[in-house]
């Protein structure tokens, strides 16, 4: 559909008032929820996501994508709702106790939620109880945490083995970035997943939330 | 070796102003800063948001990068306190909550400093608060431009206190003219984050409205603390070869030791 083309288009070139225009010109159509969400707004982040990865683009152009992702989403979500649509997963996000770094936590939530996943933002200095009773209270697959210091790093081990000892483990998975950490720390301190950046942390949360469902 | 020696035990050496630094001189002092004297240079914050030297922007981003810098101007109220400390006071401080690294830098630096003060500098709530509401409304771009202009700021502000306590001290004759002052933080560099609390419980930033949450991490959020060791230049080198090295992408310490 050349509409849902349009919107993926002004998405990717950050115009928020071009893509809520057109989303709402889709629903007149008769455009489903789904179809817009899938085709319009979540193929467009996927380009933007693309783009970020091989450095055509940078932080502000996907963080303006990002808003023109929500002026189409705030104009699709009554009618999500209506239709019942399931978002692919759900997330509950943060930057560990002590650490008030959340550039990349950001990004992460805002590649997430292109992606179609619910994402739930904790946003920093998060304790890692916090992060269990997010998960639990909504039923989330994934907690996902973020550290730029070093000296915060042992919190998301802290949470990696409260998990352990709830018996949730299995249930809920984690996933861990940032820039001091690396795949090896992941492994290290029984983290589920490590990713590298906003657009890697969406693929491994779909591995995670693919994993939990089997 | 002196590297694995407890906080405070490296190696003293003689120092002809040995007695002042168990005694200091210089009352409280609380500095207002002027905003060019803290205001980031705009490509810096460009390279905070991951946008390579030579890469130009779009007309978009700069226009935003604009309009961040502007808000940064209007909203900051840029504050620090400083605060004299003697050596027997720094050594009772560091330690914390016996949670540092057992070997760190700044554990080998500042037994041999000839100064040491305690500080902290604020950009104040307004411009947390504005942060935190253009996320709110999904102004991601914009938010997150203000909030690397007030990183950089915050950092600015912190450089600012720095060379105003090598001035003074060095007017005092507390500080040797060819001696360097460099500050230090909770969280970094193997001085464990809950280092805040010893850290507050002597410096109480009661003027600047500079509080601790229970985590550690100051309210508002673009403040910086630490203590600012002056002394010869060479005390500050160090190699990074400390255990939590391996791990740190911030080459920050590489870069201060550079510049001094």
């Amino acid at each position: 559909m050349e509409i849902l083309q349009q919107i993926a288009r002004e998405l990717e070139r950050g115009e928020d008032g071009k893509v809520g225009e057109l989303t709402r010109l889709a629903v007149a159509d008769g455009l489903s929820a789904k179809q817009i969400l899938d085709d319009g707004l979540i193929a467009g982040m996927n380009v933007v996501g693309e783009k970020f990865r091989v450095h055509e683009i940078f932080l502000p152009d996907v963080l303006l994508a990002a808003r023109a992702m929500y002026s189409g989403m705030d104009v699709i979500k009554p009618l999500m709702l209506e239709e019942d649509v399931p978002a692919i997963g759900k997330a509950v996000i943060g930057t560990v106790q002590g650490d008030l770094h959340d550039i990349g936590k950001n990004l992460v939530g805002i590649m997430l939620k292109g992606a179609g996943f619910e994402v739930i933002d904790l946003g920093n200095d998060v304790a890692p109880e916090a992060f269990i009773a997010a998960a639990r209270e909504n039923d989330a697959q994934v907690i996902g945490m973020s550290a730029l210091l070093t000296t915060t790093m042992p919190v998301m081990r802290k949470v990696v083995s409260m998990l352990r000892e709830a018996g949730l483990n299995g249930k809920i998975k984690t996933i861990v970035g940032g820039a001091p950490l690396s795949a090896d720390f992941a492994a290290e301190i029984g983290a589920d997943a490590y990713a590298y950046d906003g657009v890697n942390a969406v693929d491994r949360v779909k591995e995670l939330v693919a994993g939990s469902h089997d | 070796m002196s590297q694995n020696l407890p906080p405070g035990q490296a190696d003293r050496p003689d120092h002809p102003e040995d007695t002042s630094r168990t005694q200091p001189v210089l009352s409280r002092q609380c500095i207002r800063f002027a905003y060019p004297d803290i205001a980031p240079a705009p490509r810096s914050v460009l390279v905070a948001q991951g946008i390579p030297q030579q890469v130009e922007p779009d007309a978009r981003v700069v226009g935003l990068l604009e309009e961040a810098l502007s808000q940064l101007r209007e909203l900051v109220e840029p504050l620090g306190v400083m605060q004299e400390v003697t050596l027997p006071e720094f050594d009772r401080i560091y330690p914390g909550e016996g949670l540092n690294a057992p070997a760190s830098p700044l554990a080998q630096i500042y037994p041999q400093a000839e100064v040491l003060a305690l500080f902290a500098v604020t950009l104040g709530a307004p411009v947390c608060r504005r942060i935190a509401e253009l996320f709110d409304v999904h102004d991601y771009a914009l938010a997150s431009l203000l909030d690397a202009a007030a990183s950089e700021a915050a950092d600015l502000t912190a450089a600012a206190l720095e060379k105003i306590f090598a001035d003074t001290f060095r007017m005092y004759g507390k500080l040797r003219p060819d001696a360097v002052a460099l500050r230090y933080s909770p969280g970094y560099c193997g001085w464990h984050v809950s280092g805040q609390k010893a850290l507050f419980a002597r410096l109480n930033p009661y003027e600047i409205e500079v509080s601790l949450r229970e985590s550690c991490l100051m309210e508002p959020l673009k403040s910086v603390s630490g203590v600012v060791v002056g002394g010869p230049r060479q005390i500050h080198e160090f190699e990074p070869g400390y255990p939590f090295c391996a791990d740190c992408s911030d080459f920050g310490c590489r870069e201060r030791i550079r510049n001094i």
